[in-house]
């Protein structure tokens, strides 16, 4: 099944050119034989390119120019031209770029209403293009950052004209939320506008936040240089790396951070691309993790974060791996998912691992967790053969846990304390389309999903007492 | 006469493959223990019930391959392939991009219809070539969206093209601590709705395969292919060629038919339970021996006492003593983890089957009142060793076997009912909150009737 993806903003261009410099590192690494097959096509179209510029797609044989299924927007140039200057220029052409020059100025209502009004039409278009070029279309993918402008309105406009124009194409987000100590001073506005968007419109939002991002990068730096592992470690094996990849220029700052993400993107539809004894497709991540439509803010943590070159991994290391993946410092987002309720989890692993070395784990790990009480049981798991790059195995968790609730509620705080005084309101609400309802509205929503939380959490350690079941007239 | 195999969704697939190696591994294999004739003669009827001769030299099997995405089955065909000793016809299966989600209504409401026609040409095409039909095994788990969903749909439209067909379906139960988080939604909707149109559910729990995997079969790091494997030879143990009459001078040659006959006398009963026994790893088999009374002797109890294997028997179950004219609908009466059948059915194969003594298993103290106690039990045999095992036991049980692990799935799908989690997943496809209280309601109804047993 195939996806598109929609990077939007600067944040959502940077995170999508390293995912689609992994992808095909990680799909040269499996397909050895340049064949064009099925995995390769959730990812990218094959064009054939020698009757030049864009020819017809061919569907089976030899690998010929590879297209990404994606379409790049920014209301500035920069990030996009450096990208089409780039080694992945040639994953592109013009027709999958919306690019603007002034920016959104951090406004979420530049980016959703101005913007948003103006490109419609050319979206929608490249959009319907792009979609007709898949076969089977499962998923849409958007990226982009919260507190921004552009990914933040743009992208959430795009979110909505996905539903509008493919209502039964799910809608799965990867949003970068701001931290306490974001520079960009409107980020709470914009942030709380985009969550209503989210709240009301994608089928599972993926958040993360640039602290933990960092935090890993840090903790990997730290072990790959204290010397106590040094030369063992593999380095394409760093889940921060870009080793392999076609980027040969000195990395950017913000590289290894997206690198993380765009190993989380891989490795969510590595069990749709490539085989395994349990598989596990995108739409089965909607239907297993989201009990009630608002709930479906998914808290992931990756592992392991490197790989030691030693090949024989006794089970203790596997099962440090499931360790891991509980543990706060490898979640992407600042939450601790151990010491709040979950609602459901999925456990995805790749690699060397057998159903036997999932059960022992679950068994291990369920008595120090606790899940709500109607889903005592509530695990989904898969099995997907192929490993990532450079390792012999790892594992996706996904959490839907109250532990995101802290998160919302600082959100709507920070918004509050601007909003209360009237900071900046001015800015958004000489906009066309924009009103101070569009305000009270969206941190309603926000309130509205923050109770949804508190009333799941009033359950978690009160008496558990079954329904009574169905009496049958003997 | 020949069955059709339907193997749906992943683990009707997966297993569907294991289950065609074992029996022609076995059919090839060299420790039949008999003679040539009697070897030939086994060869043949089996040949005859899974396979059909083509132009290609290797024995293609009779089924009929259904997944909603395509990686599954593509890998099926081609390990078959690659076996050199059988395959599957290249044509015989249906597969679409997209998956059903672990979605039951998306199987059963939108795929079903949907390709309702397809499949069923293809059923239609592996069934004109028997040259008498003798019935369909479908394999599916309860667990997913394909196989349980679609698994439903295709089993009513089986019983609608082919009324007076037997058709048995294979269902897999899902690991107890989640393998998918819906399963006991998926679950509650797939049995509810097979007990309308399949004549016998034959169950398999992989909770307690993997324990004879894990103490029995030794394995260290457990595969769903082992797990499979497991599966196959157990299925295979029951299935392959055996007489069912005494004295038969022939294999039986409906080997459907003789099941429903003897194990399912009432529409309200349909859940079978199996039990093989020695079970162990092939290199112990070597220096292995068994005695007949040794063997059955634990089979029985594990039929009284509800054991899943032959360790951790519970030996102090015993059944109630008759002579008192307490009538059996009394649950209190009857000892605390008695297991009560309707009917049993053992299936002997190796050294030395004609001298067998079955007496315990045909004692009336086992089983309900209502059959005579010569019609509750049968036994197949055949001096043919199976799979390399010498002895081999099979119990294919109608009893309370699969009460408890029944009411455990209906209990947990029933709270997490009461709390509406998940549900707006099945109406988005049209199963309503209407439908899941039917599905209730008709399996509690199956609980209260096995209970009263």
């Amino acid at each position: 099944p195939v996806s598109l993806r929609f990077a939007v903003g600067q944040c959502g261009n940077q995170v999508g050119c390293r995912f689609w410099d992994l992808a095909l590192r990680e799909h040269a690494a499996v397909n050895k034989k340049g064949i064009y097959d099925e995995a390769l096509s959730s990812f990218f179209r094959n064009v054939d390119t020698r009757s030049g510029g864009d020819g017809p797609d061919i569907y089976k044989g030899k690998i010929c120019s590879l297209k990404a299924r994606a379409l790049l927007i920014d209301m500035e140039e920069g990030v996009v031209n450096e990208i089409l200057q780039g080694p992945l220029r040639d994953v592109f052409d013009s027709k999958q770029l919306i690019t603007d020059v002034s920016g959104s100025g951090n406004n979420w209502a530049v980016g959703h209403k101005l913007y948003g009004c103006q490109y419609r039409e050319n979206i929608v278009e490249k959009l319907r293009k792009t979609a007709e070029h898949c076969d089977c279309l499962q998923c849409f993918f958007i990226i982009h950052s919260m507190g921004g402008g552009t990914g933040s309105g743009l992208g959430t406009f795009v979110l909505n004209l996905l539903e509008d124009e493919f209502p039964e194409v799910y809608r799965f987000v990867t949003s970068v939320y701001p931290s306490g100590e974001d520079d960009v001073i409107t980020s709470p506005y914009n942030s709380v506008l985009a969550m209503k968007e989210l709240n009301e419109h994608a089928d599972c939002v993926l958040p993360i936040d640039n602290e933990s991002l960092f935090d890993i990068v840090s903790k990997i730096h730290q072990m790959t240089n204290s010397g106590k592992l040094g030369s063992t470690v593999k380095q394409n094996s760093l889940v921060t790396s870009s080793v392999g990849s076609t980027k040969t220029v000195q990395e950017k700052p913000f590289d290894a951070m997206n690198n993380i993400v765009a190993n989380l993107l891989l490795n969510l539809t590595s069990s749709a691309r490539f085989e395994g004894s349990l598989n596990m497709d995108l739409n089965e991540i909607s239907m297993n993790l989201v009990p009630f439509p608002r709930l479906h803010y998914l808290v992931s943590s990756l592992t392991p974060l490197y790989t030691l070159a030693d090949v024989n991994v006794p089970s203790r290391k596997l099962d440090q791996m499931f360790s891991d993946a509980f543990s706060r410092d490898h979640q992407l987002i600042q939450a601790d998912p151990k010491h709040s309720l979950y609602i459901a989890c999925a456990l995805l692993v790749r690699g060397n691992v057998q159903v036997s070395d999932l059960r022992r784990n679950i068994e291990r790990l369920k008595p120090s967790l606790h899940f709500v009480s109607w889903n005592q049981e509530g695990w989904k798991t898969g099995l997907c053969s192929v490993p990532p790059v450079g390792h012999s195995h790892s594992l996706l968790a996904l959490a839907n846990n109250t532990c995101v609730k802290p998160t919302f509620i600082e959100l709507k705080d920070r918004f509050m304390k601007l909003y209360k005084k009237k900071a900046h309101l001015h800015h958004y609400l000489h906009i066309d389309g924009m009103e101070q309802s569009c305000f009270a509205e969206a941190v309603s929503s926000l309130s509205d999903l923050i109770e949804e939380y508190n009333e799941l959490d009033a359950t978690k350690d009160g008496p558990r007492t079954d329904p009574p079941r169905l009496k049958i007239a003997v | 006469m020949s069955i059709v195999t339907v193997q749906l969704g992943q683990c009707g697939n997966q297993i569907g493959h294991e289950v065609f190696n074992a029996v022609c591994a076995d059919v090839h294999g060299t420790h039949g223990l008999c003679s040539k004739k009697e070897n030939e003669s086994y060869r043949d009827a089996c040949k005859e019930r899974f396979f059909r001769e083509e132009e290609s030299e290797v024995p293609v099997a009779r089924a009929v391959l259904v997944d909603m995405e395509p990686k599954v089955i593509s890998q099926t065909l081609s390990i078959a392939a690659r076996s050199g000793c059988w395959k599957y016809d290249d044509r015989s299966h249906f597969c679409q991009k997209q998956g059903s989600g672990n979605n039951w209504a998306n199987g059963y409401s939108v795929h079903g219809p949907r390709h309702k026609e397809a499949i069923m040409n293809l059923v239609q095409k592996e069934a004109e070539k028997c040259d008498r039909l003798g019935g369909f095994f479908t394999i599916m788990s309860m667990a997913g969206g394909t196989g349980s969903g679609l698994g439903a749909f295709v089993t009513q439209c089986l019983r609608d093209a082919f009324p007076t067909s037997f058709i048995l379906n294979h269902v897999i139960w899902p690991y107890g601590t989640g393998e998918v988080i819906v399963q006991n939604y998926n679950s509650v909707l797939t049995l509810s709705h097979l007990y309308q149109s399949s004549d016998a559910l034959l169950v398999h729990e992989n909770d307690v395969i993997h324990k004879i995997c894990a103490q029995l079969m030794n394995i260290k790091q457990i595969s769903f292919r082992d797990v499979n494997q497991v599966i196959a030879h157990q299925l295979g143990s029951v299935f392959q060629p055996s007489y069912t009459a005494e004295g038969g001078s022939c294999y039986s040659r409906n080997p459907l038919g003789d099941l429903m006959e003897t194990l399912v006398p009432h529409p309200e009963f349909k859940m079978l339970g199996l039990r093989n026994i020695p079970q162990m790893p092939e290199n112990s088999l070597a220096y292995s021996t068994f005695s007949w009374p040794g063997l059955l002797k634990h089979l029985r109890q594990m039929l009284i006492a509800n054991a899943k294997m032959e360790e951790g028997i519970d030996w102090q179950v015993q059944p109630p003593r008759l002579g008192f004219s307490i009538p059996s609908s009394h649950p209190t009466n009857k000892p605390l983890h008695f297991n009560t059948s309707i009917a049993n059915l053992v299936v002997l194969r190796g050294k030395d089957t004609h001298s067998v003594d079955l007496g315990s298993f045909r004692d009336p103290s086992l089983y309900t009142s209502w059959l005579n106690p010569q019609d509750a039990f049968n036994a197949w045999k055949t001096p043919r060793a199976f799979n390399k095992y010498e002895k081999s036991a099979s119990l294919v049980s109608n009893s309370q076997f699969l009460l408890k692990p029944l009411d455990n799935v209906v209990g947990k799908a029933w709270n997490m009912f009461a709390s509406k989690a998940y549900i707006h997943q099945y109406t988005k496809f049209g199963i309503e909150e209407e439908d899941f209280l039917d599905s209730f309601t008709a399996l509690e109804q199956v609980i209260s009737s096995y209970t009263l047993l």
